[in-house]
């Protein structure tokens, strides 16, 4: 019994370095700007109190709604375009390339993924710019007479976003794909199923919770983004993270960025609910 | 069909590699802008770069606070882990949430929380709050990868040197961890690369001593430059040695 006390005390000293790094760094700070998304500025003083009208703007305001339409908006574009475009992409290393060059084919796949996050903006600037490549190469082969205005708008932000997470999702996806038994296939083609049956019936359902584990880390990742619409969208319409930046620096209004960082929170906490059935965070 | 299949592999990397391609390729841009018609071969960007005394010192800031605050966080991480997995503990399921709690929340919300309470206690902002600041972000991945990594074989070791006669600490240092080396370097160089390419934390909790990325940002307000653009493919270079040296030392050795 002694012994097993004495584990147990031990075991409380090793996990507590990180409880208290935890609590002390996240879950308290955490909670204060909770408690601060219910006070409210005076001039230029934060008067704190009981006050839900911080809240009351965020959804009343027409320039915080907007905001918050556009976040969910391009959030949702870019999770779905992106789960799109990998699937294929991580299918095709799993079943068709051969099996010895798969691990570089998916190294490869996600190389660009180390560039620098700020510098992986700017250069699709470069790309999508008035002078960019793509307008550059296309007024060279004469297809269009004047330069396409691509940079400051949403779909340079979308394209930004898509590029970061078809690589994210193509690894999580990949993943998930060489888990599934050969057998299972073999099994379904032997009992007369076409191709398509096979991916609809056995490797879809099979793949599920893994797509949506991945489409939900998209989903909290790029909803709490703040460079690359800045970079990519420039001014031309505000993202949640843009509008919390805006109310922090500009005006210093940091009960008003408190509650709008809390409703960004409660958006991710509806995520989660709603695709928690298939979540598995320890699968990621 | 299979045709189909390489030409959609194909224009997936196209897409993939578009952007660091440019970025790359007009870092030796001869000409004031990196945009096409390129002028000629040069390097001058570089030696720009290489020169610039700001640029080198947020390079060194970033490096000391990846390095510091990953080790932190592994060792953190390592020890949670160890704790939960071996003993039993009560609450240990509402421990684990909390210690994986911060993986869920916007690197955003991490920030303002921390500006909010070093700002009412009147915490000086500096490179070491970002530090604490990337110690939170990273102690989650820390503690999963160690956590998932111990297993049954360990556990038999670890009591075999107990029973030896080890105390808690040696059968720690000389047991589990070199035991669980790959692990252990797995999650220490992913925290490196995290910290190291973090941005918003970065940004918002200090104020004189500024880490790469946020140097690289104030780069950008003044406008489109090949140097930045030198810049990216440094920092892009670093961090694609790293990844390959983690591959060829941690995962071949994992098989």
């Amino acid at each position: 019994m002694t012994l097993e006390r004495q584990e147990r005390r031990l075991g409380w000293g090793l996990v507590a370095p990180a409880l208290v790094w935890t609590g002390a760094f996240f879950a308290l700070p955490f909670l204060a700007m909770v408690a601060l998304s219910f006070a409210h500025m005076e001039g230029r003083t934060v008067v704190r109190g009981f006050d839900a009208g911080n809240y009351v703007r965020a959804f009343t305001d027409w320039t915080m709604v907007k905001a918050l339409v556009n976040s969910l908006e391009i959030t949702l574009i870019v999770t779905a375009v992106s789960v799109l475009l990998a699937y294929p992409l991580a299918a095709i290393i799993a079943f068709r390339v051969p099996a010895r060059w798969q691990r570089l084919a998916l190294l490869m796949a996600v190389l660009p993924f180390w560039t620098s996050y700020v510098v992986r903006s700017y250069a699709w600037l470069l790309v999508l710019g008035q002078k960019g490549v793509v307008n550059t190469t296309l007024l060279a082969l004469g297809l269009i007479a004047e330069p396409l205005q691509m940079a400051s708008t949403r779909f340079a932000t979308v394209t930004g976003f898509v590029h970061f997470f078809v690589m994210l999702l193509t690894l999580t996806i990949y993943a998930n794909l060489i888990q599934l038994s050969p057998n299972y296939l073999r099994a379904a083609a032997d009992l007369g199923a076409g191709r398509w049956q096979v991916f609809r019936h056995v490797v879809l359902p099979l793949t599920l919770p893994g797509v949506v584990t991945g489409a939900f880390l998209t989903f909290v990742l790029c909803i709490g983004d703040y460079i690359t619409p800045q970079i990519l969208g420039g001014n031309t319409e505000l993202t949640l993270p843009q509008l919390i930046m805006l109310q922090m620096g500009r005006s210093g209004n940091f009960p008003l960025a408190s509650a709008l960082s809390v409703v960004l929170m409660g958006i991710v906490t509806l995520a989660y609910l709603a695709s928690a059935r298939w979540v598995r965070l320890d699968r990621v | 069909m299979r045709a189909l299949s390489w030409l959609y592999m194909a224009v997936a990397y196209l897409f993939i590699f578009l952007p660091v391609a440019v970025l790359v390729a007009f870092s030796f841009q001869a000409g004031r802008l990196p945009v096409p018609p390129f002028q000629g071969f040069s390097l001058r960007w570089y030696e720009k770069v290489l020169g610039d005394r700001d640029l080198m010192a947020a390079l060194g800031h970033s490096f000391l606070v990846a390095v510091v605050s990953s080790a932190l966080a592994l060792c953190l991480g390592f020890l949670a882990a160890h704790a939960l997995a071996r003993v039993r503990l009560p609450g240990s399921v509402l421990m684990r949430g909390l210690l994986i709690a911060p993986m869920t929340v916007s690197y955003l919300i991490i920030a303002l929380g921390l500006l909010t309470v070093f700002g009412s206690l009147g915490i000086r902002l500096s490179l070491w709050t970002v530090g604490a600041g990337h110690v939170v972000i990273n102690l989650p991945l820390c503690f999963a990868i160690c956590y998932a990594a111990m297993g049954d074989q360990q556990r038999s070791a670890e009591r075999a040197a107990r029973d030896l006669g080890a105390a808690e600490w040696q059968v720690l240092a000389y047991v589990s961890a070199p035991m669980l080396a790959a692990p252990l370097a797995a999650a220490f160089f992913l925290s490196v690369t995290f910290s190291w390419d973090e941005f918003i934390i970065a940004f918002l909790l200090t104020r004189f001593d500024v880490t790469l990325p946020v140097e690289i940002w104030s780069m950008l307000r003044s406008g489109l430059s090949p140097a930045t653009n030198a810049v990216g493919s440094l920092v892009f270079l670093v961090s694609v040695t790293l990844v390959v040296a983690l591959e060829m030392l941690v995962f071949r050795r994992a098989k």
